[in-house]
């Protein structure tokens, strides 16, 4: 008999927040740079230097909070979480225990194939970020056998919103899913970067799995060292099947903390020692509550675009477009916003997706320019779609007249007009072209006659051609057959 | 009695009026101070670090502003500053030597604005390692001596800044009260010793021992030159998010004459009697003298405010574990080598803490711990919370509370050997700090201890409600002007100097 296991998994993600300065002092919050430039009294940690808390980074927490429908509870404090680590310049971490910004929430994301899920936050709190660390004379850079270590705090005191997942996912998919739902929301609120290289977005997992049907929860292991959504991918697979192949062969999970290698494609252990650590959480007598939460929550409200996975819904239900197409329809706000207001103006969705991932979408690669950014307008585009239907051109002319339109902006009505571009769909005109063609390719013709039928399409290249394009192709082909016959 | 026409004997007051006026500059009054603290200090031992080149700077620069027509409030004020407050470029040690060669990279806020008020920085004052004490003896780095008798202590924590000014080696000290430590020293030194209401001046750049007690004040030989220095640093600053940012009146200003129309509470549960029957004479003359100038004495009660010993010892030590655990060794100061990190950590900290340091750490580390923090730290917060309570109350029905200002005249050195006897010394001050309330200690007459020899000051304790800065140092000028009690004795440092 084979037993079936289902995997329970948890994401916690660390999310620097994108400010102009840090989360307690005046220092910028850029990434990079040389060690230690990007520094002062406050986020070394120097003694009398005291913390003030960055306005701009509660407002985004706010504005996460209420994107996920978080309750913004009207009082919050920040707590310290004191332990002792050379990259925490005070040896306490200025963060949020029992009083976070912002309550509960979910993440709507959605899979490949349209399904919508939910999963909900069991928390956001809003902290510091750590300097880094590095080890010198090791050879591999690991603290093992190391000589030295330097500590570069440019990152001391970043703004960090750490997001925690209910174990509510079930698989790599899923949690890859859930992450990008998550990345695309904070994108497009503003409130970070999201990038994992630069590590704006830190993400670990913790997987259990249990027999399907299973009330309790298995035993998890916290998997770390994930730098891309690929890895969280194959780092949830392999470590799914390490458990599952150990409970099959009679073994038992080991409650630890487990490092992803990217290179081998398997997990390892990083610490079996799990010491039970006493934070000894507190209030931060240095900083006072935050109360007057009430004007900013109103404020920020009213700035919060329509999320992703709210746009990803209305896309495939109201306008009948593919999950695959929908997806890469939302992966920018101003691309969806673009998006919606020629749908607006056209009543096409489909037609103006097509154009918008495909002509479009091609001249930004090459360009450069966003599309929501170029010379295209929404009104124009949705001028060239109505040219279209209306057949005053053909779609021939309209990628050309896109290019056009790409390059030097422009209305495509008074284009089409001042270059005359105006489909002919006048019997005698077009007559004449196909006669010429005609004449002027018998083999063709005889081939043609001789049963060839696919050759027609060489003759209405040459009648489209000598058209200028402009010849309704339609009546070329119905006037072309007519003659060959 | 006090020489009047000796630059060293003037107020802070004139010699600001005098240097604003021209009469004399700011670097004759600053060599004369330095001249002194020369002569002096080798027996005083108030300063750790003497600035004799930044002060001789800083004069020059003093004069220049005043020449261009600047008027400073504290036009070549000879200040001493606490030495855990940071002085850019400058040592600041907090008696400790974790941090015996810390130079600080900033300035402390309070200390900036006095340097800015013309201010002249003269060195950098003993203290109890990172403010923990009561007597100075907790200093790993200096002995001071009360400059009324070199055989007894100065008080603490901010005993350096208060027998400096005591000594005429500085007009204003600056001091920190966390449960006392400027009141308590002002009252063993003979000064006004005023710690502003919590947040009404800047902790940053001090020094944090514990964060939600300490308070940046400074010990003068008058009342007039507390309130000149009081409005020279209160006020809103935006590097500390515990500043509070409403209107300062100033207090200069609002110095008065007698005590007519104020209602003066004299706390029941204060029984004086255990402090010994000269030292309870002497307050009960106080409060004569308090009436005799037109106060209502009436009775208050403080029901709570016998907790206030116990509730501050898990306050503030659990504040002060954390707010020391960056001095590990890393970044700054002292640093004890060792294979790994954690081993460099415990190396360096148990070689650089004193035992009254440690002490604090682990009782505050315990109280703060998993499955202790609701016994202790959550319990010692709602006692708080009732103890301020009960000054609300208390104030319902008086508009100044007195009370003694330590529990015992300056006492002989290693006298309080066992941490209890040094912690009783801040009974009367405790609860005021716990409720974060304006309170200050104004010289208030003498006793000479059993086995002394000399006459010790001693100090009344006056408390205002929160933000009365004006009325509480109007009051107390009120009290002193009429009695006179500060002038009775020289220290022999500056008496014996002039035999
Ligand atoms: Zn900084």
């Amino acid at each position: 008999m084979t037993v079936s296991y289902e995997a329970v998994i948890g994401i916690e993600c660390h999310v620097e927040l994108k400010t102009a300065t840090k989360m307690f002092c005046g220092c910028p919050n850029e990434f990079g740079g040389e060690p230690n430039t990007k520094v002062c009294p406050v986020c070394l940690g120097m003694p009398g230097a005291l913390p003030v808390p960055n306005r701009v980074a509660i407002e985004h927490m706010i504005r996460a909070g209420l994107a996920f429908g978080a309750e913004i509870p009207a009082f919050s404090k920040f707590d310290r979480k004191n332990y002792f680590y050379p990259d925490m310049p005070k040896d306490y971490q200025i963060s949020q225990y029992d009083m976070p910004l912002t309550l509960g929430g979910t993440v709507k994301y959605w899979l490949e194939d349209g399904t919508m899920k939910t999963c909900r936050l069991t928390r956001i709190h809003l902290e510091e970020d750590t300097g880094k660390s590095s080890h010198a004379g090791s050879g591999d850079g690991r603290i093992a056998g190391s000589a030295y270590s330097l500590v570069d705090f440019n990152r001391a005191g970043v703004p960090l919103m750490e997001c925690v997942s209910e174990p509510e996912i079930h698989s790599a998919v899923e949690a890859v899913a859930y992450l990008e739902a998550l990345r695309l929301t904070l994108l497009q609120l503003g409130v970070s970067d999201v990038k994992m290289e630069e590590g704006s977005l830190r993400c670990d997992a913790n997987v259990s799995i249990r027999l399907h049907g299973a009330a309790e929860l298995g035993t998890k292991t916290e998997i770390k060292n994930m730098n891309s959504f690929r890895s969280v991918h194959r780092a949830i697979e392999s470590e799914i099947a390490r458990q599952t192949a150990l409970l099959e062969s009679g073994g038992r999970i080991v409650q630890e903390t487990r490092g992803w290698d990217e290179v081998r494609g398997e997990t390892h252990s990083m610490r079996s020692k799990e010491q039970a650590h006493d934070y000894r959480y507190f209030p931060d007598p240095d900083l006072v509550p935050m109360e007057p939460l009430a004007g900013a929550v109103e404020r920020v409200t009213a700035s919060i675009p329509e999320l992703p996975w709210r746009r990803f819904e209305r896309f495939t239900a109201e306008y009948g477009i593919n999950p695959k197409q929908a997806t890469q329809l939302v992966a920018t706000g101003a691309l969806a916003t673009y998006f919606d207001r020629v749908v607006e103006l056209t009543k096409r969705p489909q037609q103006v997706t097509n154009f918008v991932l495909g002509d479009l979408s091609r001249l930004a690669n090459e360009s450069g320019v966003p599309i929501a950014q170029s010379k295209v307008l929404p009104e124009a585009l949705a001028e060239l779609i109505a040219l279209l239907e209306a057949k005053t051109i053909n779609s021939k002319i309209a990628k050309d007249l896109l290019e056009r339109m790409w390059a030097e902006g422009g209305s495509p009505a008074s284009l089409v007009d001042s270059l005359g571009l105006a489909q002919t769909s006048d019997v005698g005109v077009i007559e004449k072209f196909v006669d010429d063609a005609i004449a002027a390719n018998p083999k063709v013709v005889a081939d043609y006659r001789a049963g060839k039928s696919n050759v027609a399409g060489f003759l209405v290249g040459q009648i489209m051609k000598a058209s200028s394009g402009k010849a309704d192709p339609a009546l070329v082909k119905d006037l072309l057959l007519k003659k060959l016959a | 009695m006090a020489l009047e026409n000796d630059p060293i004997e003037r107020s802070a007051a004139d010699i600001a009026r005098d240097v604003n006026a021209g009469t004399i500059s700011a670097s004759e009054v600053v060599e004369g101070t330095l001249a002194h603290v020369d002569a002096v200090d080798a027996r005083v031992g108030a300063y750790l670090t003497i600035l004799h080149d930044a002060a001789r700077e800083r004069a020059a620069n003093v004069d220049a502003r005043v020449r261009s027509g600047e008027r400073l409030p504290l036009a070549g004020v000879p200040l001493a500053v606490k030495d855990n407050m940071c002085l850019t470029a400058t040592r600041t040690t907090c008696g400790s030597r974790i941090l015996e060669h810390w130079i600080a990279p900033y300035t402390a806020t309070a200390v900036a604005r006095m340097l800015e008020a013309g201010c002249v920085p003269i060195g950098k004052t003993n203290l109890d390692e990172f403010a923990m004490g009561s007597s100075c003896e907790n200093s790993a780095l200096g002995i001071t001596r009360n400059p009324y008798d070199l055989s007894r202590v100065p008080g603490g924590s901010s005993g350096g800044s208060a027998a400096a000014v005591a000594a005429r080696e500085a007009a204003i000290g600056l001091g920190s009260d966390t449960g006392g430590s400027i009141r308590e020293p002002g009252a063993f030194c003979n000064l006004i010793g005023f710690k502003p209401t919590y947040g009404r001046i800047s902790r940053y750049g001090l020094i944090a021992f514990a964060s939600s007690l300490d308070q940046i004040g400074p010990l003068t030989r008058t009342v007039e030159d507390a309130a000149l220095a009081y409005d020279a640093m209160a006020g809103h600053d935006p590097m500390d998010a515990t500043s509070i940012d409403r209107p300062v009146e100033p207090a200069a200003a609002s110095l008065r004459r007698d005590l007519h129309g104020l209602r003066i509470g004299l706390v029941r549960e204060f029984d004086t009697e255990k402090l010994g029957p000269d030292v309870d004479k002497a307050y009960d003359r106080a409060y004569a003298e308090l009436k005799a100038l037109g106060a209502d004495l009436v009775e208050v009660s403080l029901p709570t405010a016998d907790y206030g010993l116990a509730t501050y010892y898990l306050i503030a030590p659990a504040e002060c574990s954390s707010n020391l655990s960056r001095f590990d060794g890393v970044r700054y100061g002292l640093r004890v080598d060792a294979d790994d990190v954690q081993a460099m950590y415990e190396r360096t900290r148990a070689a650089g803490f004193g035992s009254e340091v440690k002490r604090r750490i682990l009782i505050g580390t315990h109280a703060l711990s998993s499955g202790y923090y609701d016994a202790y730290y959550v319990r010692a917060q709602k006692a708080r919370t009732l103890i301020a309570r009960d000054f609300e109350t208390a104030f319902a029905s008086c508009d100044l509370i007195a009370c003694p200002a330590a529990s015992s005249p300056a006492f002989a050195f290693n006298a309080k050997s066992d941490p209890y006897s040094m912690y009783m010394m801040d009974y009367y001050t405790i609860p005021m700090s716990l409720a974060g309330l304006p309170a200050l200690s104004v010289p208030c007459g003498w006793v000479t201890p059993a086995g002394g020899v000399e006459p010790m000051p001693l100090g009344l304790q006056l408390c205002a409600p929160l933000f009365a800065e004006p009325l509480l140092l109007g009051a107390a000028h009120a009290y002193e002007r009429a009695t006179m009690h500060a002038v009775k004795h020289l220290p022999l440092v500056v008496s014996g100097a002039r035999a």
